[in-house]
């Protein structure tokens, strides 16, 4: 039975790239995908793009681009990414220039569009969000993004169409995945409802890249993890049964057991039985994993319940300002001084009148003001530094301001020997979410070619 | 004894929801872990942290359960005031969490 190898890249919007170049030169693959869209990176991009129309997509493209693009030919892989955020033409314009500079030629370059539909937006103006229960009126003037959770169709088309290279936008992160399964095997969501659970399985383990080799699993004396350091990227292998087997290159670092699946697969899940992803509602609940050898682990069992008629979109929009500041505290009687400088910060904002919608305050610290030496107190009193950190949420930056400037004037106002005072304000941009109907989202595919 | 001895963990964020898996490393000790750890005791366990409701899904498969647990991310992963915006670390406390064997 034919098999199809496929790798995964980047698990993240500014992960490592010797990974998946590693993977490109000696996975033997015949895809590899980079999953590099977190929850804002959109609402963040678009603000990029409304400075410069040629911005907008991930700020990495060019540095994969300009290491991927000359391994495609001569390994027969086609790369499967979501880099193009908020500007897929121009993340795809920018990939052919790449691919002029760098002489590589012959490739077939697609862009899916069709995810952004913020200019539909007046169409869904009742609709609730999710997050807030408001309606979405309310919040209109604060949006910058809207982007729908559209399924792998657009990726599938363009690989019909011979594409060596597909960027999205917004898709779900396994349809980068499932996108070359169902041109490859044909799956169908209706027909083929374990096929289809495997290939959101597959999609899910590969997409956060490294946590399923090794990383964001080792704890000493506990779970140990070989060259983490040199950690590999996974890769599947998979065929039209679509059982498939999790590895990685030989002689990378890392490891892959049962237990960092199993990790993995519950990462980010709530109801095993009904994983929703726009291409099929994935059931996990009786998946196998068993190791078949080093770094090996088979994968079956996985099921689905169909595809949601409705879509998420993910609206980004301006939420608040956070404000805050640190400063450390040290020696016997540390934590009553940072208790004190903390009463006094919030005794200020009382008395400056600043506006706060949240405050929080915490005490942090190990042996940052004193190396190891001297943070063992001669009374045995191992807390020897107490690093304070006040945040506060405001609707405004003037008001966000005041907690970092109050934070500050504790070098000269607060209590004594205090130090190494940071202070910051941002501007937040949050996401929030409404379910429209499927028909409502079209993907569109583009090519460009370089001859 | 603690949890730690028995089982791993690896926590995800959705918005203002925390999942925590807990995974017994032997099939045989998941029995203990589906009698002793449930929803309740969680919600109770991060009290000062989790602010909704704890849902407890079983995966008999492969001998883990994974908590979901509401209103624990400050009000959201872009918004929370706290350093661990994602609420990464909580996991690793869970397996602080002690449990009588008889």
């Amino acid at each position: 039975m034919r098999t199809i190898r496929i790798g995964s890249g980047a698990g993240y919007a500014g992960d490592r790239i010797e990974p998946a170049v590693e993977l490109m030169e000696k996975g033997n693959l015949n895809y590899i995908i980079f999953e590099c869209l977190a929850e804002r990176t959109i609402a963040l991009g678009q603000k990029e793009k409304l400075k410069d129309a040629t911005k907008g997509y991930n700020s990495f493209l060019e540095y994969r681009m300009n290491h991927i693009l000359p391994l495609l030919k001569d390994n027969n892989i086609k790369v499967i990414t979501n880099m193009g955020a908020a500007n897929v033409k121009a993340a795809a314009d920018k990939t052919l220039e790449i691919a002029n500079q760098l002489g590589v030629k012959g490739i077939k370059i697609a862009y899916v569009t069709g995810d952004d539909i913020s200019d539909n937006l007046d169409f869904y103006a009742d609709y609730k969000v999710l997050e807030t229960g408001y309606q979405l009126k309310e919040m209109k003037a604060n949006i910058m993004s809207a982007n729908a959770y559209m399924g792998c169709e657009g990726i599938t088309e363009a690989l019909k169409n011979g594409a060596d290279v597909v960027i999205t936008g917004r898709v779900s992160d396994p349809a980068l995945v499932i996108g070359a399964l169902v041109y490859e095997f044909g799956w169908d969501a209706d027909k083929d409802a374990d096929k289809m659970g495997q290939a959101v399985l597959a999609g899910h383990l590969l997409e956060c890249a490294g946590q399923v080799t090794g990383g964001y699993y080792a704890d000493p004396g506990y779970k140990e993890v070989p060259n983490l350091d040199r950690l590999g990227y996974p890769l599947v292998e998979i065929d039209a049964s679509g059982a498939f087997v999790l590895s990685k290159v030989e002689g990378s670092g890392g490891i892959i057991t049962t237990d960092t699946c199993k990790e993995q697969m519950i990462y980010e899940i709530h109801n095993p039985k009904a994983y929703l992803t726009p291409d099929a509602i994935a059931d996990f609940s009786k998946v196998k994993f068993t190791q078949e050898g080093n770094d090996r682990v088979r994968v079956e069992n996985a099921t689905s319940h169909g595809k949601p008629k409705e879509l998420k979109v993910s609206i980004g929009y301006e939420d608040c300002y956070i404000g805050e500041g640190e400063i450390s505290y040290g020696g016997a009687n540390c934590l009553s001084r940072a208790r004190l400088a903390e009463d006094v910060v919030r005794k200020r904002l009382n008395l400056i009148g600043a506006k706060l919608e949240e405050y929080r305050c915490d005490y942090i610290g190990y042996n940052s003001l004193y190396r190891d030496k001297l943070s063992t107190l001669p009374n045995g009193e191992t807390n020897s530094e107490i690093r304070l950190r006040i945040s506060g949420r405001t609707k405004d930056e003037w008001n966000a301001a005041q907690i970092a400037n109050e934070v500050e004037a504790l070098y000269t106002n607060g209590p004594a020997g205090g130090g190494g005072v940071v202070k910051r304000v941002e501007q937040i941009v949050s996401v929030c979410s409404i379910f429209v109907a499927r028909k409502d989202v079209t993907a569109t595919v583009h090519y460009l070619e370089v001859e | 004894m603690k949890l730690k001895e028995i089982a791993h963990s690896r926590t995800g964020d959705k918005g203002e929801i925390s999942n925590i898996s807990l995974i017994a490393y032997k099939k045989e000790d998941y029995a203990l872990l589906k009698e002793k750890i449930t929803s309740n005791k969680v919600k109770e366990y991060f009290s000062e942290i989790c602010k909704g409701e704890v849902t407890r899904y079983e995966l008999d498969e492969i001998g883990a359960l994974n908590f979901v647990l509401d209103k624990t991310l400050g009000g959201g992963v872009t918004r929370s005031l706290a350093l661990d915006k994602h609420g990464k670390s909580l996991g690793m406390a869970l397996l602080e969490m002690e449990i009588e064997v008889d």
